[in-house]
């Protein structure tokens, strides 16, 4: 742990309340660690930011063409934020395919860095460009930049006896310094990090600290800017932080929610994009007695997590939709069993393969009734990535307390993005623990499925227990002896407890918070990772002087209490989702509310713009 | 459970007998498996507490069901996953697999090769039976070519498996076969494989006297096991037949077939050597006969040491806890870089 702290700005900079930088190149280019290595500077110097990265699904997509441009869009304030910003005012393009594949999400004016060494021929071809943009004044409306990153680059490295072909891949690190020093970044972080991160490959890490201090320098001595700009720090609440994406966040999550509740956590999952980084991270964790197994498919990562749990630990699984889709089996069999458990979606572009890099919110009715039969389970949805801790150890809460699975809804875009977290004083996490069965409960006998009556949990008597040998499985059973049974009356009562005891969570979940006011006109009902986009939305509406209320859904299933409520205090409604419209439809079918719908899925946030634009569309009308 | 003279605690079988109606058809070869299985466990002097049988779906899948154990009749094919799962997160039980030729071989394949594959510690008992009996005969993926069955009104087209073969190509440390009809010999199978550290697998021709009655009857009925039963024993030549008249010997290529003992050099008969690390020899053996209707070798084919994926698992979390000390939650969150923001 280290805390930094600031270099002064220089003293002729310009002061902005906010930037939104977009770094974009080929996917070879370095992009995503360019982009991440400035939120970090960013964080530590004190910004309020929300990034959103962008990368193709192919490892190693054709380079110079448009299909292989990565990049990573960061917005950083001196004020709070909950965006990664509808429009970049400035991006950084290393390839034509990148300048092509970006700039039709540029406004006119913004501030456009070129590498003009990759804009020859061949590039221009693979980009589809007729003429170089460079010089047919198609870039007019912008304010251009043309910086021979690689030859720079290049010029930077040879004294280090790095070969040119080597030194050129540095040159991401030649627009991250010159970026940096038009927004007056301090360096020693990055430095820093470099360091440690390529110790192993000197000249590796020779060669990105130098391109990086070229491109500092040229900054600096270049007569091309005028002058750097400054973004103050953000007046966050005091306390200790730290820069988090969704997925680590929610590993934290876990492992707190194994922690707060004594028991050793299996983690089994298979890899996919965009989950695995949760794999990653909990294998590094083992000192916390967490067990992950990359098993031999989805399938099995749920038969292990469900094994575990009725071993007597924390079964945990992670997968993004379609291996959801394989694993509803085994998601029903725990349903049946009534065993705790956590899987982890991190929703992606669908249906099938899809868009496995892109973002969307399509798996709400998967997660709601992806499964056969009466299969009731809670449902959770993390709005923002340091959200996905809190998010994480709820499920892992309610999991054990009523012994079911619960899945936990996240997103690509909260998986990847970042944003400042303020450190959660870990001391003050409610225990979760609950207490096994121990002796029998019904007179000598031990029945497995005698439920507790506030709750209906059956008691969990795990294997080791002496006097409470049991078997239980995906058949029906009879409630109290869980022996199998087959009785009509019995499966349609056992149906009913299930869902009571799913639709019970509602008296033990904090009520609907409303930002605004009963009688507002419009209320906006948003769950999952619109949030950010969704509050912005709503504040801009605010300003313009409408009254808007917005309400944020954590619990999806069960609803909390207060939610029709809430909805019939407002004459309209309206439902942003990155899908077709499944919040929408769940509430008009529960609530019977004219519920109106704003929906898309290009893999890609709202625009706060979009929401904004609707609101103030529903109140003219 | 009663008390011996010595004062500690001896299990008998009723230990091992839950009070539920075991429901097979009547004369189906799973009730002399249960029925070895139940005489076998308080032998093996673990407590039914620690002790924990998971299925998939089948006939032989309900065996849970009648143990007196903890237990788990899961879904189709999983057994060997939520087995794993119980395994890794309590390595003090005994962990059992119960499962069949549908179950383990066509569903549930990829589960069953991978958990051969990473050596769980597990026992695992696949009733073959070659027919799908539960869900009222269909052909198996060990039902032979040409099978008529309801799914196969003009025979099945399918090349079977060899369960043997499929468990000594996925790496299986431990691998045997044993019969219904031969309680001694199942008994000492499944001693065999619950006393081996890490996944082991056992046969069990099994008759379904319903949907295939008699598949292995040409060479597990009493008077045929003589000439048709090939008992493997380990450091000993192969032989079997009346008077041990005939064996087994390996050609140029490593590819096992019966001879007539005294028409081949003592030194050509195969001397069977389940510790052998390479399981050519255990292959050719598992192929010696294409049906059940030829001399077929039953016993312990592959008895290997090798490690064991639970005690690794083990391990890694003992050398995590020793290097960076038990695990602490402030620092897990705080970690990387961080900064104070002052009000
Ligand atoms: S159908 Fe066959 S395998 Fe199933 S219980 Fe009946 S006899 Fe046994």
């Amino acid at each position: 742990m280290s805390a930094h702290t600031r270099d002064a700005p220089p003293n002729d900079a310009e002061s902005l309340t906010r930037v939104v930088i977009r770094f974009a190149g080929d996917s070879g280019d370095g992009m995503q660690l360019t982009g991440d290595r400035f939120t970090d500077v960013s964080a530590i110097f004190g910004n309020d930011l929300v990034t959103l990265p962008n990368y193709p699904a192919e490892i190693r997509a054709p380079a110079g063409t448009i299909a292989g441009v990565s990049s990573f869009q960061v917005h950083i304030s001196d004020h709070d934020i909950t965006t990664p910003g509808d429009v970049p005012n400035v991006l950084v393009a290393m390839n034509p395919a990148a300048l092509k594949a970006n700039l039709g999400d540029l406004s006119s004016g913004a501030t456009i860095l070129v590498n003009t060494d990759a804009f020859v021929d061949r590039n221009l071809e693979k980009a589809g460009y007729d003429t170089n943009p460079l010089e047919d004044g198609s870039l007019d409306a912008y304010t251009i930049f043309e910086i021979p990153m690689t030859s720079i680059t290049k010029k930077a490295c040879e004294p280090l006896g790095v070969k040119p072909r080597d030194a050129e891949r540095s040159k991401n690190y030649f627009a991250l310094g010159l970026i940096s020093w038009m927004y007056s970044r301090p360096t020693e972080p990055i430095v820093a990090w470099t360091e440690e991160k390529f110790a192993k490959k000197e000249l590796v890490r020779d060669a990105n600290i130098a391109a990086f201090k070229a491109g500092y320098n040229f900054g600096e001595t270049a007569e091309l800017f005028d002058h750097p700009f400054e973004i103050s720090p953000a007046p966050l609440p005091a306390g200790h932080y730290r820069n988090v994406t969704g997925n680590i966040a929610t590993t934290y999550g876990l492992i707190a929610g194994s922690q707060q509740a004594r028991l050793p956590m299996v983690y089994a999952s298979y890899p996919i994009t965009p989950a695995s980084d949760i794999l990653h991270e909990l294998s590094r964790h083992k000192n916390f007695g967490v067990r992950t197994m990359q098993a031999e498919d989805e399938i099995a990562a749920a038969g292990v997590a469900i094994g575990s749990s009725f071993a007597g630990q924390l079964g945990v699984t992670a997968t993004s939709g379609p291996g959801v889709d394989l694993k509803g089996e085994a998601l029903g069999l725990a349903i049946s069993l009534e065993l705790p458990l956590v899987i982890v979606n991190v929703q992606r572009g669908g249906p099938s393969t899809g868009l496995p890099t892109k973002t969307e919110q399509s798996d709400l009715m998967l997660a709601m009734y992806g499964r056969h039969g009466e299969a009731p389970m809670p449902v959770l949805a993390a709005r923002s990535p340091s959200d996905c801790f809190d998010a994480a150890f709820e499920a892992v809460r309610i999991a054990l307390k009523y012994r079911t699975p619960v899945m936990l809804l996240t997103d690509g875009y909260l998986a990847n993005g970042s944003e400042p977290w303020l450190l959660p004083d870990v001391d003050t996490l409610p225990d979760i623990s609950v207490p096994f069965t121990t002796e029998p409960n019904d007179g000598d006998e031990f029945l497995p499925y005698l439920r507790d009556p506030e709750t209906l949990a059956r008691p969990w008597a795990v294997p080791g227990t002496p006097g409470l040998m049991h078997r239980i499985g995906g058949l029906e059973k009879e409630d109290g002896t869980g022996n199998v049974n087959y009785d009509p009356d019995n499966h349609d009562h056992m149906c009913r407890v299930r869902a009571a005891k799913v639709a019970g969570i509602a008296s033990d979940i904090p009520p609907l918070e409303v930002n605004g006011a009963d009688g507002d006109e419009l209320l906006v009902l948003s769950w999952g990772s619109t949030w950010g986009v969704v509050d912005a939305g709503v504040r801009r509406a605010r300003t313009r002087g409408h009254n808007v209320a917005h309400a944020h859904l954590r619990y999806l299933n069960p609803f909390p209490e207060n939610l029709g409520a809430v909805l019939s205090a407002h004459p309209k409604v309206l439902v942003p989702e990155m899908n077709l419209g499944q919040l929408s439809k769940l509430v008009r079918a529960e609530f019977l509310v004219d519920a109106q719908s704003l929906t898309q899925v290009r893999g890609v946030p709202f625009h706060a713009e979009e929401i904004e634009t609707t609101i103030l569309e529903m109140l003219d009308e | 459970m009663s008390d011996d003279s010595t004062g500690s605690v001896k299990f008998t079988r009723k230990d091992f007998q839950s009070d539920q109606e075991v429901r097979w058809c009547p004369g189906c070869g799973d009730y002399s498996v249960l029925t070895a299985v139940q005489l076998l466990l308080p032998d093996l002097d673990v407590a039914p507490e620690n002790t924990v049988f998971i299925s998939g779906i089948g006939c032989s899948s309900r065996f849970p069901y009648y143990m007196n154990t903890y237990g788990i009749h899961s879904i189709h094919g999983r057994a060997p996953a939520v087995a794993t799962g119980v395994a890794i997160a309590r390595p003090d039980l005994d962990v059992w697999v119960i499962t069949g030729d549908g179950d383990a071989l066509s569903i549930g394949g990829n589960h069953l090769i991978h958990t051969l594959r990473r050596n769980v510690n597990l026992t695992i008992i696949l009733f073959n039976n070659q027919i799908y009996g539960l869900t009222k005969g269909q052909y198996s993926p060990t039902s032979e070519v040409g099978k008529v069955t309801k799914s196969s009104p003009l025979g099945s087209v399918d090349f079977p498996f060899n369960p043997l073969s499929v468990a000594l190509g996925a790496e299986a440390s431990f691998v045997a076969r044993t019969h219904d009809m031969d309680r001694n010999h199942m008994t000492e199978m499944f001693r065999r494989a619950h006393d081996h550290r890490g996944a082991a697998f056992v046969e069990v021709y099994q008759n379904c006297n319903v949907f295939n009655d008699g598949a292995f009857a040409e060479i597990t009925s009493r008077d045929s096991r003589e000439s048709m039963l090939i008992e493997l024993r380990h450091g000993e030549p192969v032989r079997f037949g009346e008077n041990d008249s005939l064996c087994v010997v390996l050609n140029e290529y490593g590819e096992a077939s019966v001879a007539k003992a005294d028409e081949v050099e003592a030194s050509r008969i195969l001397v069977h050597d389940e510790k052998r690390r390479d399981p050519s020899v255990a292959f050719s053996l598992s192929r010696l006969a294409e049906h059940p209707t030829q001399p077929t070798p039953i016993g312990v084919f592959r008895a290997v040491e090798r490690l064991v994926y639970d005690d690794e698992l083990e391990r890694q979390l003992a050398q995590a806890s020793a290097e960076r000390g038990p695990g602490n939650l402030a620092e897990l969150v705080g970690s990387g870089a961080t900064w104070e923001v002052s009000g």
